[in-house]
């Protein structure tokens, strides 16, 4: 049990203290500059650096008190009665509002063109979160090099459409089974490889991608990417000023927000779509095989699944939603090139899934929104952005490690459907 | 048993290795329909491994495995469960966070194509195991160790195997679990005429319920003969009965 001596809390927060002191005195107690002739100058920040780590020092001590006072209790005596039916209320509702709320951002935000941006490229990493989640989440599958189907999608829909001008409508299945095609080219040499040693095959796959990407100077325009990649037209229609153009035709004033709509509600529908058919999959016996995968691989054996069939859907229906992403993103750039898919995207798009909470479909939303736009929000911060993130990330994973929504609803109903908080199931296997 | 009609799993010479470490080293056993066949042996002897070879992991290195007069020596892993042979792997390997419910339709997904299967399979498995009915919406990793070890039988027998074979059913249960788990692998035999072979550890207790048995050591089959016979055997005794008693 907790031991309440304060000679027992002083040495925790010593401790603590001392960790920070090490920390912070190379990061705060120096302070290095260019000086007026170009040459370094430094000087030290002691004080500064006495402040940090007596807060920290202060900070233990009140964490250390406030734990024990708390104890280990049950969670009915930390969430009264009324706050667990408000959660369970907000629990059912929450999925159905965000959608509505999707649906009429462009009617409230009409006039703001910086948020109907933001909400396009959120809703980007809506749909890539989904993607990643079905190989991740669902199968099991740590896969680093997610983006490189975003980048197969993206040139797929670019390099098809600047040289056969075909429209995005029909690009867009092409760069999904293009994606899913090298989604199950990755799928066969890691066939046998498992958690660890699948990331770094898959974080190696991404890299190949962009290098080729890169240095493919005649197929790609390697580093100076592709420009000029049309536009998508509203069923044949340009959204342009023009005669025939989308405003003249239905007697609007031409106005460029109307592009802006068009494109937001195409990701909607491209991200719901996702959402949809991953649901549906869950519930058939490929989405539970991929589901039992996860869980474990010697089982399925066991019980006569696939394991290749299993693992190589996964990877193809994962890569064939980053592909139609990819292909969205080329559409509303314009302009593409390798820069925009480095491993920095990959980790984004992995730590949505994550802090979503694996498998999670809302998880995964509130994460993307979260990520990117909290990432905004803080834009302020300036530099310190970047610390605020971490930091909030390690705190979620310290309270909720399995995610936002760590909760895994059942897909197999028999007559009653009553679920199991995933709080109460301890992690692992046997 | 009669000696006339083919045996449903008949293995021949059979070899199997991990790398260069011959686990199998030319194994014979027959199992004829309606028998329950018990594979007795210490840690290592290769009890597992020969119950994964029949699976095809590992592959055979020589011999034949015959399942009802096919040789199914070379087909893949996940076709020989569609031959309705079905397994509960040691240490149960139940899958934790999906519910009961889910675990059992995942036997089922192989073989059972039809709705109407599927429901006829669940009814069988909880006429066995009332107690999964009850846990049928709770978390596989929420069970006690019987209730897994039940559901681990259960999502076997959802698929309607012609063989079931069980590794080491009683592992880590109490000894009262580890009773009723093999009355109802006896249940199962006596009513439904389901061939079972069991690998257990515990040799009393699967040699009583066994009309035959195996005994192997180091890869090798060393002993054959009916349950009760290989009881009384005094080598047997030595060595897995009271040997193991004691220590």
């Amino acid at each position: 049990m907790l031991d309440t001596k304060p000679a027992f809390i002083l040495k925790k927060a010593s401790l603590s203290a001392l960790v920070a002191l090490v920390l912070f005195s190379l990061m705060i107690g120096l302070r290095t500059e260019a000086g007026p002739e170009g040459k370094l100058i430094y000087w030290t920040r002691f004080g500064d650096l006495a402040t940090i780590v007596a807060i920290v020092f202060g900070g233990s001590i009140v964490i250390e008190l406030l734990r024990q006072w708390i104890g280990p209790v049950g969670a009915a005596a930390l969430v009264p009665a009324w706050l667990q039916k408000l959660m369970d209320f907000v629990g059912r509702w929450l999925g159905p509002a965000l959608l509505g709320f999707a649906i009429l951002v462009p009617v409230i935000f009409y006039d703001q063109r910086y948020i109907l941006d933001l909400a396009i490229l959120v809703l980007t990493y809506v749909m890539l979160g989904w993607g990643l989640n079905v190989v991740v989440g669902l199968a099991g599958l740590l896969d680093l090099g997610y983006v490189a189907f975003y980048a197969v999608g993206a040139y797929s829909y670019a390099l098809l459409a600047t040289t056969f001008g075909l429209s995005f409508w029909i690009c867009l299945p092409l760069a999904g089974i293009l994606a899913a095609f090298w989604g199950v080219l990755l799928g066969f040499p890691v066939l046998r490889l498992r958690g660890d040693y699948l990331a770094i095959v898959t974080l190696a796959f991404g890299e190949i991608i962009r290098l080729v990407l890169i240095n493919w100077q005649d197929f790609t325009g390697g580093p100076n990417g592709i420009s000029g990649i049309p536009r998508p037209s509203f069923f044949g229609i340009p959204l342009t000023a023009d005669e025939d153009g989308f405003a003249a035709r239905f007697g609007l004033e031409f106005s460029p927000t109307h592009r802006v709509v068009f494109l937001f509600y195409v990701i909607l529908a491209m991200a719901l779509l996702t959402n949809w058919v991953t649901i549906r999959l869950r519930r058939l016996p490929i989405g539970r095989a991929w589901e039992a995968l996860r869980e474990d691989e010697v089982a399925c054996r066991a019980l006569g699944i696939n394991i290749t069939a299993t693992k190589l859907t996964a990877f193809a229906t994962g890569a064939m939603f980053g592909g139609f992403a990819g292909a969205f993103f080329a559409t509303r750039q314009g302009f593409i090139s390798p820069e925009s898919f480095t491993f920095q995207e990959s980790a984004l798009v992995l730590a949505i899934v994550v802090l979503g909470g694996m498998g999670s479909q809302l998880g995964v939303a509130l994460a993307a929104v979260a990520m990117i736009g909290g990432f905004e929000l803080f834009r302020g911060l300036d530099q310190y952005r970047m610390l605020v993130f971490g930091f909030a990330m390690v705190l979620l994973m310290i309270w909720r490690p399995r995610g936002l929504v760590g909760h895994r609803a059942p897909t197999v109903f028999l007559k009653q459907s009553r679920a199991i908080s995933s709080d109460l199931v301890k992690e692992g296997h046997g | 048993m009669s000696a006339a009609a083919t045996p449903l799993l008949a293995i021949r010479g059979l070899r199997a290795a991990y790398g260069k470490i011959e686990a199998l080293k030319g194994v014979d056993i027959e199992i004829n329909a309606g028998e329950i066949v018990a594979l007795i042996g210490a840690n290592g002897a290769g009890k597992s491994t020969l119950m994964m070879t029949i699976f095809g992991r590992p592959r055979a290195r020589e011999g034949r495995i015959e399942f009802d007069g096919r040789d199914i020596t070379g087909v893949p892993t996940h076709e020989i469960a569609r031959l309705r042979i079905a397994q509960s792997p040691e240490g149960r390997r139940i899958f934790p966070r999906m519910s009961v419910a889910e675990n059992l339709q995942m036997g089922a997904d192989a073989t059972e194509n039809s709705e109407a299967d599927r429901a006829a399979g669940l009814e069988r498995v909880f006429a066995l195991f009332p107690r999964l009915k009850e846990r049928m919406t709770q978390r596989g990793g929420t069970l006690s160790g019987g209730e897994q070890q039940m559901l681990a039988i259960g999502r076997a027998l959802m698929s309607r195997p012609r063989l079931l074979m069980l590794d080491e059913p009683s592992l880590g249960l109490a000894p009262l679990i580890a009773r009723q788990i093999f009355d109802a692998i006896r249940t199962l035999n006596r009513q439904d005429g389901l061939t079972v072979l069991i690998v257990e550890q515990n040799a009393n207790h699967a040699l009583k319920l066994a009309h035959r048995g195996y005994v192997l050591v180091n890869g090798l089959i060393t002993l054959s003969g009916t349950g009760s016979e290989l009881l009384q055997r005094p080598e047997i005794r030595a060595a897995y009965l009271e040997g193991g008693r004691r220590g």
